[in-house]
């Protein structure tokens, strides 16, 4: 092995560095400015890692194939990096307040390992690695989850955490151990040759797919999410329900087109019957919700269920829907998630009923909130309505009509409650509407990012042509 | 080889294992005594991928590895949770399940 190989491994390396850095610059740094320049010093790198992301990369396997890159994991990697960067700007405001001035390394320290966890998790070529990525990227979102030291709410969402992704894990791992026993092996490629439909198999996947869906919080695995997604900070809120669930999602989505893949007809039923649960009660909950968190969670449960339609196709068109549509939700759900970071940061209030009249104070971020509300129901001109387009293609192309329609019906139901908040914000009346407040550079950055984000990746065909390139379907 | 016994006896008790560790972690009201639940979950794991690797293809270390990781997760899993009970504990001077309910449906 030499020393060019772990060049393969640019993104994992790249972002581990980082990580040290942000530590060294904690501990050499003696300055009274230090929280600053930290904040600075790992925003710009992270800057730096996102756009190197992007340049060509090797592909290839490392470690006897437990490490596996190629285009489309390299493209995963930098979706998700996008996201990150985005959240990490967010975070500035409320990182600069009193209670976490003095630990804004941990919260950098501890993001930054969670993605190096996904980054391992996306590239696994055997299920050590991905135990080990998919560890890696849980344990410190628990730990981030309860990162406000003086909030009930805050150690209540971690220990929910924690604990509901400690049995998922152990659910997910007998299942992975049935793999093991029956083909002997734990490398993807050795697997998918052997595996088949002996009943210690079939049991296998399920525990496998029942320890996945609790990761991508599908239905009757999502009662953890909107109490851990309410009581998190707004920022590890809006970090779970996009990066968190779009690696899992990734993951989920490759290990059933490569391991899973003799299964397929099995497999595509038990997604069936999943995306439907997923996106009517999704949808069903989301409707009574009167926090916005809350209301944000049960509305990315619904998301993922969109999601599964791409991933049931089991096709090329079906993954690059599904990457595509994940790359729209970030910034979509980044957008929605930054103004309510904003009000929640300045205001301290974060019910649906709190915003009315907002747009008579606040146009600008009512105005981006309608935004990202329009794009995650997928109404035209945004980018929103290209993903659920494609998503539904790809299922309809492979017969599955009656889900399609079912996921149609969704949509209809979803924008009933998306208007819900619109509505709150541009035609109720308040007398104590949320007062003007002028946000600071960062919030303001990171919204139009996502703004430009939203119009940008809709007309753009470039990118769905890109994507589309380095994805593959289930024959290959 | 371990002489005379077979290898259902092993997947019998790890399965037993693996579902008292389920219902442990459904019907305990400790905080601690939940995660000691999950210990007997992953510990039922451990055992799968030990004894399938002993009887099944004892020329490769797959399953033993396999263990070691799981083993040192399962730790570091615990340090993470037992500190954040122990906020819990702060927070709400219990760490009964029952008390810690400010968000529910």
């Amino acid at each position: 092995m030499k020393f060019e190989d772990f060049l393969l491994m640019r993104h994992e390396l790249l972002l581990t560095i980082t990580a040290m850095l942000i530590l060294m610059a904690e501990i050499f740094i003696d300055n009274k400015n230090k929280n600053a320049i930290i904040r600075g010093l790992s925003i710009a790198l992270f800057s730096i890692v996102t756009i190197i992301g992007f340049l060509p990369a090797p592909t290839g396997a490392l470690f006897g194939g437990m490490y596996v890159t190629s285009g489309m994991h390299v493209l995963m990697k930098n979706v998700l990096n996008i996201g990150f960067l985005i959240v990490c700007i967010q975070s500035v405001k409320w990182l600069k307040s009193d209670n976490n001035n003095d630990r804004n390394f941990e919260y950098l320290m501890l993001l930054t390992s969670t993605l190096i966890g996904m980054n391992f998790m996306i590239s696994s070529g055997d299920f050590l690695m991905f135990y080990l990525g998919l560890e890696l990227a849980t344990i410190p979102i628990a730990a981030l989850a309860a990162f406000e030291r003086f909030s009930q709410k805050s150690a209540e969402a971690g220990v929910k955490l924690i604990l509901s992704s400690a049995l998922s894990s152990g659910i997910l791992l007998y299942g992975i151990s049935m793999i093991y026993g029956t083909t002997g092996s734990i490398y993807f490629i050795d697997i998918a040759k052997t595996f088949g439909t002996a009943p210690l198999q079939i049991l296998a996947f399920i525990f496998f797919a029942a320890g996945m869906a609790f990761k991508i919080s599908v239905v009757p695995f999502h009662l953890w999410t909107a109490d851990v997604y309410e009581g998190a900070p707004v920022n590890i809120t809006s970090y779970l329900s996009v990066i968190s669930k779009g690696a899992a999602v990734f993951i989920f989505m490759i290990v059933l087109f490569t391991v899973f893949r003799q299964i397929v007809n099995m497999w595509q039923d038990v997604i069936y019957i999943l995306s439907v649960l997923t996106m009517t009660i999704g949808n069903l909950f989301a409707i009574r919700q009167q926090n916005l968190k809350r209301f944000l969670a049960f509305s990315s449960i619904a998301q993922a269920g969109f999601l599964l339609l791409g991933v049931i196709s089991g096709t090329q068109l079906g993954m690059t829907a599904v990457i595509y549509f994940a790359l729209i939700y970030i910034f979509s759900n980044l957008a929605a998630f930054g103004v309510i970071a904003a009000i929640s940061n300045t205001t301290g209030k974060e019910n649906i009923k709190d915003y009315d009249g907002l747009y008579a104070t606040n146009p600008k971020l009512s105005l981006i909130m309608t935004l990202a509300l329009f794009s995650l129901a997928g109404i035209p001109p945004v980018a929103g309505f290209f993903g659920k387009f494609f998503l539904f293609t790809a299922a309809a192309q492979q017969g599955f009509y009656m889900l399609v329609l079912i996921a149609v019906i969704n949509a209809v139901i979803s924008l009933y409650y998306y208007l819900l908040v619109v509505k709150a914000m541009f035609i109720n009346k308040s007398d104590s509407p949320i007062a003007y407040f002028k946000s600071d550079f960062s919030t303001r950055l990171s919204l139009i990012v996502c703004v430009l984000g939203l119009f940008v990746i809709g007309f753009a065909s470039i990118i769905f042509e890109y994507i589309r390139s380095m994805s593959f379907g289930l024959l290959f | 080889m371990i002489a005379g016994i077979p290898l259902e006896y092993f997947l019998i008790v790890s399965t037993i294992m693996f579902f008292v560790g389920i219902y442990g972690f459904i019907t305990r009201k400790n905080l601690i005594t939940i995660l000691m639940s999950i210990e007997l979950i992953l510990n039922s794991v451990n055992i799968n991928f030990v004894a399938f690797n002993k009887y099944l293809y004892p020329d490769n270390l797959h399953g033993h590895f396999f263990t070691l990781f799981i083993i040192a997760v399962a730790a570091s899993e615990a340090a993470v949770a037992i500190a954040i009970i122990i906020n819990i504990y702060r927070h709400y001077s219990s760490i009964d399940v029952e008390n810690v309910e400010k968000m529910k449906y």
